[in-house]
């Protein structure tokens, strides 16, 4: 595709929330009003002083930021190639990346006067991040989770639980996280008057990738910093995984406009990219679906297909529209790990590194094991890990005794 | 440009009564029943008919209607057979509006161009899409008035005075106030808080105003027909048709007959109102 390379691939969206194509606000009548006051309360506190000044302190004492960025001697050793570089969000309170961007949205609700907070969630990790952060500031949490993630979740749903949040599994269409979502939304459409939706990734009408994506910044920011410090340089390239894309966003953006950086996507290709997945970008194409456009698996007719990933959080058939504009612009480079793949390397990082990671990321560092060994030894490879894998162990355990 | 929408309510105007909205979503329970559902409508007194197209995440929808959405989708309807529905339906009748209600996707992805002329061809009147706001009036909205065919804006409790000029700028046909914050198919709203909305959308229009969301009833048909140009009924006439169904989700012999008996209580409900002074 031919599009002209703008002067900065930092400088998204326009002002009606588009990333060329992408975004935009696709929504129902009765939503945007609240919409519209989002963006409002959200530009006016980017202004204040007092609201960065009170969210660091949060981040600082109650996330545990900043999150190490830890130089990953072994399995770097096995590879054989670059020298891979872990940033550690799974260390965060809750687990993994989500809290930064839930936090930064309960203190929107809060300035917006907002009571009853709502979430949906796949691997439970934004659920629990929710639920968190409403016990810590007393508002009312209901999180929607698909029946089948509510299975394969089991212990973030006792966690949310025991956050004092009320699960409402959804038995809609596939039973995950599209559904969640579709769920989240009719309540929300339901209960405007008192209700923030709390979005858990850069997915969502305008402007919830933005502000997911600003929240989710200080991984990229924080990563330079430290690559600076330990390297004295920036890192050659960058990976990531993507499901909505808000732990890639988080690290990528800050590097958009380093022309040395190299930076990878990994979506999930579950059962390969030929039979079921939940790759939107390699098997999908542009749409219309949960408030903006962007790249989603659907058939023929606009029906929207159904996901497959091994790890819940990724298994959603569209993609942020950031990631579709810098997808077609070719800023970033979209790879794909299978459901095996993941397995694979879930194994591997927990054997060389002592640390268990979360099936998402899990498929970050397959890729790395494809990549790291074709690049030379000076090369700085940072992968983010976005989640550690208390929540993965019964299921991934399962698997390898061979129950499933 | 002049509409069958135009016309229906320029002509109830005249008769001085409230027109009778049915919605019911194209495909269910299969294409052959949805057209003799389609066709026994207007015999029953619907004044205007809102045919669903199948989507499979109906965000702003209830159980009910999701379910149909679905039903239609497992016997592989699809946009182009909702507009084959249309012209079918047209071949015995000229005159009744018909409106598409729907999701944008399976526009969008038809090719909007191709979709606009392919639907007024095949006699659609108006669209109604319930995720495009006047945000993204250059999408669809736009483009449908150049092809002649009415693009009707939901408004809802949550658009102030401040918003309503922005709704309804470019709507045309009539106006559809959604008297809930809430998903199709949840409580009905109050007629005297409907009286009140209605009262306010017409200092910023004179374009008809049809209510919708929760009316079930003839009585609650009725009290909306007192307040506003239309009643419209989705969920009831759904649900009928559901309960029609065997054990499989099959059409039985009873299946078109339980829309239409429905559609005939209400349309009497509707057309017993008084009404209200302008
Ligand atoms: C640990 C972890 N990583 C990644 C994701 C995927 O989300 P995103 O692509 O928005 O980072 C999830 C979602 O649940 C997650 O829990």
């Amino acid at each position: 595709m031919n599009i002209a390379k703008p002067n900065s691939y930092r400088s998204g969206p326009d002002e009606r929330g588009h990333f060329g194509i992408f975004g935009g606000r696709f929504v129902a009548e009765t939503l945007m009003p609240l919409i519209l006051d989002l963006e409002k309360a959200y530009t006016a506190a980017k202004a204040d002083p007092a609201f960065q000044a009170e969210m660091n302190g949060y981040l600082k004492n109650y996330v545990g930021r900043p999150s190490p960025l830890y130089f990953a001697e072994r399995l770097t050793e096995h590879l054989g190639g670059a020298k891979i570089y872990l940033k550690r969000e799974e260390l965060n309170h809750t687990g993994s990346h989500k809290v930064n961007n839930v936090l930064g949205q309960i203190m929107l609700a809060r300035r917006m006067g907002k009571k009853r907070i709502i979430a949906e969630t796949g691997a439970g990790q934004h659920g629990v991040a929710t639920a968190t952060l409403c016990a810590r500031f007393g508002l009312e949490c209901v999180v929607y989770m698909g029946a089948v993630d509510v299975e394969r979740q089991q212990p973030n749903v006792i966690r949310m639980e025991m956050l004092g949040a009320k699960v409402m599994p959804v038995q809609s269409g596939t039973r995950t996280l599209k559904d969640a979502m579709n769920e989240a939304l009719r309540d929300w459409v339901t209960n405007v008057h008192n209700t923030f939706y709390c979005i858990g990734t850069v997915a969502g009408p305008h402007p919830y990738p933005t502000l997911v994506r600003d929240f989710q910044s200080i991984i990229g920011n924080e990563t330079k910093a430290q690559m600076q410090e330990v390297e004295g340089r920036l890192p050659d390239s960058l990976v990531a995984c993507i499901g909505g894309g808000s732990n890639a966003m988080g690290l990528f953006h800050p590097f958009l406009d380093d022309p040395s950086v190299e930076i990878f996507g990994v979506e999930a290709a579950g059962h390969g990219l030929t039979q079921l997945h939940a790759a939107s970008i390699a098997g999908g194409r542009p749409g219309v679906l949960h408030g903006n456009r962007t790249y989603l698996l659907m058939d023929a007719d606009g029906q929207i297909q159904d996901a497959h990933s091994i790890s819940a959080g990724l298994d959603y058939p569209g993609i942020g529209p950031e990631h579709s504009w810098l997808h077609e612009i070719g800023r970033v480079n979209y790879l794909s790990a299978t459901d095996d793949e993941a397995l694979a390397a879930f194994q591997l990082l927990s054997r060389l590194e002592g640390i268990i990671p979360a099936l998402e990321p899990a498929h970050a560092i397959a890729k790395v094991m494809e990549l790291a060994p074709k690049r030379p030894r000076d090369h700085l490879m940072v992968v983010n890990l976005s989640g550690r894998g208390d929540k993965d162990v019964p299921q991934v355990g399962d698997i390898l005794r061979g129950k499933k | 440009m002049t509409t069958r929408i135009d016309t229906r309510f320029a002509e109830l105007k005249k008769q001085g009564r409230s027109a009778f909205v049915t919605y019911v979503m194209a495909g269910d329970p299969d294409l052959g029943t949805s057209l003799s559902i389609v066709k026994a409508l207007p015999k029953a007194g619907a004044d205007v008919i809102e045919l669903g197209i199948p989507f499979t995440d109906p965000m702003a929808d209830g159980p009910s209607i999701q379910a149909a959405g679905l039903r239609a989708l497992k016997i592989g309807m699809t946009l182009t057979k909702t507009l084959e529905l249309v012209r079918d339906f047209r071949k015995d009748d000229n005159v009744t509006p018909l409106v598409l209600m729907g999701y944008y996707n399976p526009i969008y992805i038809y090719g909007v161009d191709k979709f606009l002329a392919d639907a007024k061809t095949a006699g659609v009147d108006g669209l109604i899409i319930v995720d495009l706001p006047p945000e993204e009036d250059d999408e669809l909205c736009i483009p449908a008035l150049k092809a002649g065919l009415n693009f009707i804006r939901l408004a809802t409790p949550t658009t102030d005075d401040k918003r309503l000029p922005a709704v309804l700028a470019n709507t045309s046909g009539f106006v559809y106030y959604v008297s809930i914050a809430g998903i199709t198919g949840a409580a009905a709203a109050d007629a005297n808080a409907v009286g009140e909305a209605v009262a306010r959308i017409k200092r910023h229009t004179r374009l008809p105003i049809c209510v919708g969301f929760g009316i079930r009833t003839p009585e609650a048909a009725r009290a909306i027909a007192e307040k506003a140009d239309g009643s419209v009924v989705g969920t009831a006439l759904v649900d009928a048709l559901k309960n029609s169904l065997d054990a499989e989700g099959r059409a039985t012999a009873r299946t078109v007959n339980a829309v239409a008996e429905l559609a005939a209580t209400l349309a009497q409900g509707v057309k017993g109102a008084k009404q209200a002074a302008e």
